[in-house]
């Protein structure tokens, strides 16, 4: 089975052009919301990206932004442009169920700092994507609710856990969506669709109404279809937020006019050793070679640059991040929202807490539930959380040492394309492995980003490049993007790549 | 329901007790430790409620910089390091009084820490070593619905506040306190109305023991004497005024020491205290819960700087004794009527009833006469009592300028603290005014001498004493509003 081409040029437009010509007229909002709601009806039942679709609110919005027009007002970079908003930001009105069967039904009642900023950009929110159960997974096939296939081919994942996301914009049902990113869950989504993710540098954008996965580590981030899409959303979306301590009180770097220049002669570019090589798939490592080909033909400077640490990035990620879960997933104890079982006079409090936790959560969740535990109890804490901590304050010191030399690092951003449904369904540390690549720049908290580089010549799947710059210079990572994007490489769905 | 316990004499001349005091303050800070809802005690069940204080998914907490003002200013007036860099942690339990089913709350990393506070019990000066001053949050508040006795065995089903969950708290932790001997329980009482005189002046918090903004949990243990062992303790939780303190710690002594006088080992264990004056076991200590304590990855680290805290130390107010030498010089007390005002925890209230013009003796006087008889009837302290320092102030003023006598004075003070009004207004509207006008009283003092023929008469022959009879008899038939110098100087005046 293959997905239908889009047909319609207003699905095939970037976000910054369908923007343009909402301001001009030439088109109005409701137009372009109404050719991606239609979209949706007509794919998504393949596609399964979406949990839940708002169409009348988004007809709402989009005529907003008409009369705003028409009005003379002006309108923002994005007014009018159609986004599909991972089901991890709470949005009033909508249910937030962070792709959970503990969450089922539940509305909150306030906004997410994202989701506030969206709206006051006029930014039309189509729906809520699916995604991995609290964003812990790499294929969305953790999802208490449906696995999302990917577009380019229905038989293979889109990644995760922000695969619902990234498949809305490989399958042209939407031109904007909204990620976060814990140890890969945009960049490696948007590698395997083909599509363009952004980590931004931790604190770079706002966790306030972010349903928490990790803490440390969790950071909300643009996905687009282009380069300059990304980096418009990026500064809608970005910046200090008050409601959020670890926010970074510092304006958000340039992203526009880096995606925008492209420019990177004399770009020192660090080839990171220890990713790559063995145990990546070829047709991964053909591309990626291609990419820095390209790189350097437009004047950067590449060096190999050792980051011995990164070695043992995903051991420590996998004690740090079931801990701050263990903690960020008790509240979830049937008292207050959402599911509850086994309230019918004959259980106690703790009793209903147990059944809920029981039968709400995953697999994956309680796996990560019992490590995190395990991992702070009192005579393990210093052996595991203790020892994790160190290791991710020796990735910092890699990175930083990396950084006094070089502008940016680059590697693959994940071993592989996207593997067929169900084929590591039943093998965590396969499916742990394809954070590989991504999971050092959460580590250490600076940006890092996902681009697409062509797809892959022994299964034809896209490839993703990885370019992960130092915190606050998230204005390097489109740049880099912007150059390949120059070269050709960009997404390259349509009437051929379906399949 | 009570266990054996032993004579506290006896008790004391085999074991040294050691205490250990852990207090909660509850700061009144306008708005709760990480949101910005109002921190209020009283307003309708999860109205002062918002997604960061209920733990809603997504939401996070961001630290109240006046708390940690407060925190830092506490931990300067117990005499305690102020740490540079600190962190808040995240215990883990589960309880449905909690909204993350984690606390907020600081760990190894205190703001405030090895700090003292020197006191007096009696004449004898007492060190109290301070281990720490640590920030924290509260949690809800569960009130158990059926059942006979208001806790959650044999509740029909419970209801949860949250107006509570997120109220910055201090908890202000005592290192093992040796060498108080027999007055163990007099230095824990002292050093707690210590803590809420020190809390009030430095306008930290209501300390109100009885609305729960100053809470105690005492730990004693005992050691038998010439030991330099420390013997296993028990921890009394939430005392809820000066008074059980020292009760409940006298208790557990006694209970203690019959445990091992006769050959047994205390357990270690919370305790709950009974105000009928007993304690009894609560959840054993030997399942210790493991609280998986972490630094809170929500929240950045806490590093006032040298020249905030170099301020913050400006505003500290005298210690509680140094204060006291003060105001004895300014109100002109004894030595005694300060210690008799200190034990009874008046200084407070006597200072705001001057500070309402009444003169301090007369502050005194009320307060340590009248008004402690009622607390003390009451279970109360004084400043609990439904009277406030303007209001004694105004009853003063009221006897100054002869409106009425002591005895109305008296009725008058129920009345006040029956809730009826302001002492004024109670005055003009019972007429309870004394009674000096000559032509009424003289008919009374007439009809008093006709009706005491006898009185009368022993006047008339020197006897004067025997005017007491007919003073009170006029003062009978006025109700007692008569004044009662006028009555006797007509009396004298007619027979004398």
């Amino acid at each position: 089975m293959r997905l239908p081409a889009p047909t319609n040029p207003l699905l095939t437009s970037s976000a910054t052009e369908l923007a343009e010509l909402i301001r001009n007229g030439e088109v109005s909002a409701r137009e372009v919301t109404e050719a991606h709601l239609d979209r949706i009806a007509e794919v998504d039942e393949q596609v399964l990206a979406f949990l839940s679709v708002d169409a009348d609110r988004a007809k709402q919005t989009a005529d907003r932004v008409d009369a705003k027009r028409r009005n003379g007002e002006q309108l923002g970079p994005l007014a009018g442009v159609p986004l599909a908003l991972k089901d991890i930001f709470t949005y009033q009105g909508m249910p937030t169920t962070c792709g959970s069967r503990i969450l089922a039904g539940w509305h909150p009642p306030y906004d997410s700092t994202v989701t506030r900023r969206l709206l006051d950009a006029d930014i039309v929110i189509l729906g809520k994507t699916n995604m991995d159960e609290f964003a812990m997974g790499s294929s969305t096939e953790n999802s208490g609710y449906q696995t999302t296939h990917n577009p380019l081919d229905l038989d293979r994942i889109p990644g995760g856990s922000g695969g619902g996301s990234a498949a809305a914009l490989a399958a042209y049902q939407a031109p904007l969506a909204m990620g976060t990113d814990t140890g890969g869950s945009i960049r490696q989504p948007a590698s395997v669709t083909g599509t363009v993710g952004i980590k931004p540098t931790y604190g770079g954008t706002s966790r306030y109404g972010v349903v928490a996965m990790a803490s440390s580590l969790d950071t909300p981030g643009p996905c687009a279809r282009s380069v300059l899409d990304a980096a418009v959303l990026h500064e809608v979306i970005g910046g200090w937020d008050p409601m959020d301590s670890t926010s970074i009180n510092e304006p958000v770097p340039a992203v526009v006019a880096a995606a925008r220049s492209g420019e990177i002669k004399g770009l020192r570019v660090g080839v990171v050793t220890e990713l790559g090589g063995e145990g990546y798939q070829s047709g991964v490592l053909a591309r990626y070679q291609a990419a820095l080909r390209a790189l350097q033909e437009q004047g950067a400077e590449l060096t190999e640059v050792s980051c011995p640490h990164f070695d043992y990035a995903l051991g420590a990620y996998y004690l740090i991040m079931p801990s701050e879960v263990s903690s960020n997933l008790a509240r979830f104890d049937a008292m207050r929202y959402g599911l509850r079982i086994g309230d019918d006079g004959t259980h106690s409090a703790e009793e209903v807490t147990n059944l809920t936790r029981g039968e709400g959560f995953g697999a994956e969740v309680k796996r990560r539930i019992i490590i995190g535990t395990y991992a702070l109890s009192s005579g393990y804490y210093d052996a595991y959380y203790g020892s994790a901590q160190k290791v991710r304050t020796l990735i910092k010191r890699d990175f930083d040492r990396a950084f006094a030399k070089l502008d940016v690092l680059v590697s693959p951003s994940s071993p592989t394309t996207a593997w067929r449904i169900g084929e590591r369904a039943d093998d965590p540390l396969a499916m742990y492995k394809a954070d590989l690549c991504t999971i050092p720049a959460n580590m250490a908290g600076n940006c890092a980003g996902s681009f697409p580089i062509g797809n892959s010549s022994d299964d034809g799947m896209p490839v993703g490049f990885q370019v992960m710059a130092p915190a606050m210079a998230d204005d390097r990572l489109y740049r880099v993007g912007a150059a390949l994007e120059r070269t050709g490489l960009r997404y390259s769905g349509g009437e051929d790549a379906f399949r | 329901m009570s266990e054996e316990i032993m004579d506290y004499a006896e008790a004391m001349a085999s074991f040294d007790p050691v205490l250990g005091l852990e207090v909660h303050v509850e700061l009144n800070t306008a708005t709760k430790m990480f949101c910005g809802c109002v921190n209020q005690f009283g307003s309708a069940p999860n109205s002062n409620t918002c997604p960061v204080c209920l733990g809603l998914p997504g939401a996070l907490p961001a630290v109240n910089a006046k708390a940690i003002e407060s925190a830092i200013r506490i931990g300067l007036a117990l005499n305690c390091e102020i740490s540079g860099w600190c962190r808040f942690a995240r215990k883990n339990y589960f309880y449905p009084d909690m909204t993350k089913n984690f606390q907020t709350s600081q760990y190894d990393e205190p703001i405030a820490f090895d700090g003292y506070v020197e006191l007096e019990v009696e004449g004898e000066p007492f060190r109290i070593p301070i281990e720490r001053a640590h920030m924290e949050e509260d949690a809800g508040k569960l009130v158990h619905v059926g059942g006979a006795t208001g806790r959650i065995q044999g509740a029909d089903y419970s209801l949860v506040d949250y107006n509570r969950a997120g109220t910055p708290l201090i908890e202000i932790v005592t290192k093992p306190v040796y060498g108080t001997g027999a007055k163990a329980p007099q230095v824990a009482k002292a050093y707690v109305a210590f803590l809420r005189d020190m809390l009030r002046d430095l306008g930290v918090s209501d300390v109100r023991m009885e609305q729960g903004s100053l809470r105690c949990d005492a730990n004693v243990s005992l050691m038998p004497k010439g030991a330099s062992e420390l013997g296993i303790r028990s921890e009394t939780k939430n005392v809820n005024s000066l008074r059980s303190i020292e009760q409940a710690l006298n208790y557990e002594i006694r209970r203690q020491a019959a445990i091992l006088a006769s050959g047994g080992k205390v357990k270690q264990e919370t305790r709950h205290w009974h105000e009928e004056g007993y304690t009894s076991p609560g959840r054993s200590k030997e399942t210790a819960e493991d609280y998986r304590y972490f630094p809170e990855p929500d929240l950045v680290p806490i590093a006032p700087s040298r020249e905030w805290v170099d301020e913050l130390r400006a505003t500290i107010p005298s210690p509680p004794d140094v204060r006291r030498q003060e105001l004895q010089a300014r109100w002109g007390f004894s030595e005694l009527e300060l210690r008799d005002a200190v034990n009874a925890g008046a200084l407070g209230v006597i200072e705001a009833t001057v500070a309402q013009g009444c003169p301090p003796q007369a502050a005194r006087k009320w307060w340590l006469t009248e008004l402690a008889r009622r607390a003390n009837e009451a279970h109360l302290e004084l400043d609990e009592l439904p009277i406030t320092p303007a209001q004694v102030a105004e009853l003063q003023q009221l006897v100054q300028a002869g409106t009425i006598n002591d005895t109305i004075a008296r009725k008058v003070i129920d009345a006040v603290l029956a809730g009826e009004g302001d002492p004024a207004q109670l005055v003009e509207t019972r007429q309870l005014a004394t009674v000096s006008d000559d032509d009424a009283l003289s008919d009374a003092v007439e009809r008093a001498i006709a009706q005491n023929a006898d009185a009368a008469q022993k006047i008339r022959d020197g006897k004067v004493q025997a005017v007491g009879a007919l003073i009170g008899a006029v003062m009978r038939e006025s109700k007692g509003k008569a004044d009662a110098a006028k009555v006797r100087e007509l009396i004298m005046a007619r027979l004398g």
